[in-house]
C-alpha cells in the first residue's frame, strides 16, 4: 500500500510499504477514505518529538471502511467508522473511569518504559506518533491496523459525508474537552490562545457550554476571522498587547477561564520563547511555553486554566507564584476521545456542530508530503489539509 | 510487608526493603507490583500453571511441566547453548501467593514469591519478589543482557504483559504485519 512515512526533520515521503494484517483477536483493518494532517503532526515534522524511526507511518486523524476483522472485534465488514487517535483497551481501571488516554494496556509493554521514565507512569498508545506512544503505524495510508477495534472506532451513518465526521478522531473532542476542562459557567468570559483547529473548536464549544464572551488570541488574521464567525472577539498579538487588551476588555478582572491551545511550538518574538527555542534545538529540552505563562498571568483570581496544548518535557520560568497566589485550577491531558465521540456525533448529525468550515485544502494521499510543507509554511491560509487515497495526484 | 521489615529491624519507614537507597543497585533482589483488574483467584490459577506463562515471559524459551510442583525453565544462550533450571514450588497458598526456588544444579539459581492481594474495585495487586545469583564471566554478561541489564525492567515488562493478557485477552503489539510480529517474538 501507499503511506506517508517519516524520514527526518522536514523529510516525509509517500512510500510503498507492506499492507497491514490482523495480528490480535480484537484487531480490525480499515481502508482509509479520508485522513487529515494535524497540527501536532507538525511537531513530528519539525523534529520536536523524540523516539521517531525512519519509515514510521504518520497520521492519527482518519476514518474509513472496515475490510477485515479479528474474531474478537464487534465490527462488521463494510461499516463506516471514525477511529480515535488514542489506542485504549476498554478493560483497565482507567478505561473504566473513561480516562481513555491513560489506558494501561494500549501501549506495548516494552514501549511503556519510556513513558514511565519521563512521566512517572506510561500513557496509552497513539496512532502514528513516535515509539514512546507505542510505535503504531498511523492512518495517512491506504490501510491501517486498528487494535482494540471493539472499543475505539465509532460506527457512523453510511450517508454522512466523511468531512462532517472525520474530526471526531481527534481535534473536535480535543477542543470540546478543552472547553469542558475550563468548567465554564453561564456569563463567563473565556480567553483562548491559539486559533488552530483545537482552539477554534474550543471557541465553538465554549459558546455551546454557556460562555457569554470568548476572546480569541492569535497572529494569523485568517484564523482570527474564523473565530469571529463564531462570535468571538479577536486579539492579534502582533498588533495589540495581549495582557493589556484582556484586562481592559474584562473590566480589569481578567478572563474567568483561559485555554492554551498553542503548545510547545509557540510562535512570536518573545524573550522567553527565543530562549526556549534555543534550548529545544540544542537538546536542553525545555518546552516553548509563552502562551501558558501569559494565560496564567491574565487569568482572573480563582479562575480556571485549561491546557489542551501538547507539551512533552520540562519548563523553565513557569509562573508558579501567580498560579498559587491567585488560587487557579489547571486541567489538562491528552483527549479521552472515546468518551466524547458518541455525544459529539449526535451533535453533528443534529446540525448543532459544524466542522467542515475548517477544511482549507483537499489533496491526494499521494501528495501528502506537499501537504505537510504547505501546512508548515502557511498557517494563515492552510487551516486543515484533508488527504484522500482515492484522489488523483495533482503532480501527474 | 511484614516479611520485608523482618529483614532489617533498624528500618524507620514502611517502604518495601527492595526500594531501600542503601542496597546496591546491582543487588540481585527486586520487587515489582502491578494492579490487574481481575479477581485474585483467577490470576492465581492462571499463574499456578507454568505453561500459561510462556507468552508473558519474553526471554523464556520453554517451560516444561514435570509435576504439580516442579517445572523446567529454559533460555537460549549464545553459541547454540541453552541455560536451564528446575523450578520448585516451595509454598502454595491458593488464591494468595506462590513461592518458588530453583533446585540444586540450576544454571541460574533463583527464588521468589508472587503475591495476589485483593484490591477492591481496582482488582488485584500482583507483586513479584525475585532473588537470583548473578554468575560471573561470559555467562554472567549474557544473563545481564538477557535481563536487559536491569532485571527489574524485565520483571516489570513481564508483569505488564501478564496484565494485558488477563485484562484484554491479548498482548498489545504495534506490529503491522504477521512477519513483523514473528520477528519481534524472536
Amino acid at each position: 500500500m501507499r503511506a506517508l512515512t517519516w524520514h527526518g526533520k522536514h523529510d516525509v515521503r509517500v512510500d510503498t510499504v507492506d499492507d497491514p494484517e490482523i495480528i490480535n483477536p480484537r484487531d480490525a483493518i480499515i481502508r482509509i477514505t479520508a485522513t487529515a494532517i494535524c497540527g501536532s503532526d507538525l511537531h513530528l515534522y519539525d523534529g520536536y518529538i523524540p523516539t521517531m524511526k525512519k519509515g514510521d507511518v504518520l497520521g492519527h486523524e482518519f476514518m474509513g471502511e472496515v475490510v477485515e476483522v479479528g474474531r474478537g472485534s464487534n465490527l462488521r465488514k463494510g461499516q463506516k467508522v471514525v477511529v480515535p487517535f488514542t489506542i485504549s483497551c476498554g478493560s483497565c481501571y482507567h478505561c473504566g473511569k473513561h480516562q481513555y488516554s491513560a489506558c494501561d494496556n494500549g501501549n506495548p509493554a516494552d514501549n511503556q518504559d519510556i513513558g514511565r521514565e519521563l512521566y512517572g507512569q506510561p500513557m496509552s498508545g497513539l496512532f502514528g506518533y513516535s515509539h514512546m506512544t507505542g510505535g503504531y503505524a498511523g492512518g495517512q495510508a491506504e490501510y491501517v491496523r486498528v487494535p482494540f477495534s471493539d472499543v475505539g472506532p465509532i460506527v457512523v451513518p453510511d450517508d454522512i459525508e466523511d468531512e462532517k465526521v472525520l474530526f471526531l478522531s481527534d481535534i473536535l473532542p480535543t477542543g470540546w474537552m478543552a472547553a469542558e476542562n475550563a468548567q465554564i459557567e453561564p456569563g463567563d468570559t473565556v480567553a483562548v490562545w491559539g486559533c488552530g483547529p483545537v482552539g477554534l473548536f474550543a471557541v465553538q464549544s465554549a459558546f455551546l457550554m454557556g460562555a457569554e464572551r470568548v476572546i480569541a488570541i492569535d497572529h494569523f488574521p485568517h484564523r482570527l476571522e474564523l473565530a469571529r464567525r463564531f462570535g468571538a472577539e479577536a486579539i492579534n498579538f502582533e498588533e495589540s498587547q495581549t495582557y493589556e487588551a484582556l484586562m481592559d476588555m474584562t473590566g480589569g478582572i481578567g478572563p474567568d477561564a483561559v485555554i492554551d491551545a498553542v503548545g510547545l511550538e509557540a510562535h512570536g518574538f518573545f524573550v522567553d520563547n527565543v530562549i526556549d527555542q534555543i534550548k529545544v534545538s540544542t537538546f536542553l529540552g525545555t518546552d516553548r511555553t509563552h502562551s501558558i505563562r501569559q494565560a496564567i498571568v491574565a487569568c482572573r483570581k480563582g479562575g480556571r486554566v485549561s491546557m489542551p496544548a501538547v507539551y512533552g518535557g520540562l519548563v523553565d520560568k513557569f509562573p508558579l507564584g501567580a498560579f498559587m497566589e491567585k488560587g487557579l485550577t489547571l486541567k489538562t491531558g491528552q483527549t479521552h476521545v472515546q468518551h466524547y465521540m458518541p455525544g459529539l456525533l449526535n451533535a453533528i448529525v443534529e446540525g448543532k456542530i459544524d466542522t467542515t468550515f475548517l477544511i482549507s485544502h483537499r489533496m491526494a494521499l499521494e501528495d501528502a508530503a506537499e501537504g505537510y510543507k504547505m501546512f508548515h509554511d502557511n498557517q494563515n491560509e492552510v487551516t486543515k489539509v484533508v488527504l484522500r487515497p482515492d484522489f488523483a495526484t495533482a503532480a501527474e | 510487608m511484614s516479611s520485608d521489615t523482618q529483614l532489617d529491624q533498624r528500618r524507620h519507614d514502611d517502604a518495601p526493603v527492595t526500594t531501600s537507597k542503601t542496597i546496591e543497585p546491582s543487588r540481585a533482589l527486586l520487587a515489582e507490583a502491578v494492579t490487574i483488574n481481575r479477581p485474585a483467584q483467577e490470576l492465581y490459577e492462571f499463574w499456578r500453571n507454568p505453561r500459561n506463562l510462556l507468552p508473558v515471559m519474553e526471554n523464556i524459551q520453554a517451560i516444561e511441566v514435570i509435576d504439580d510442583t516442579r517445572s523446567r525453565w529454559t533460555v537460549k544462550a549464545p553459541g547454540e547453548r541453552e541455560l536451564s533450571w528446575e523450578s520448585v514450588v516451595t509454598k502454595d497458598v491458593p488464591g494468595k501467593e506462590i513461592y518458588w526456588q530453583s533446585a540444586p544444579g540450576a544454571d541460574i539459581a533463583n527464588s521468589g514469591r508472587i503475591e495476589f492481594r485483593e484490591a477492591g474495585a481496582r482488582g488485584t495487586v500482583v507483586r513479584a519478589t525475585i532473588a537470583y545469583d548473578p554468575p560471573g564471566g561470559a555467562i554472567g554478561q549474557f544473563i545481564a543482557k538477557l535481563f536487559q541489564r536491569e532485571p527489574r525492567i524485565q520483571a516489570r515488562r513481564d508483569l505488564r504483559r501478564f496484565k494485558q493478557l488477563m485484562e484484554t485477552g491479548e498482548i498489545a503489539t504495534a506490529a503491522r504485519t504477521r512477519k513483523q510480529f514473528e520477528e519481534e517474538q524472536g
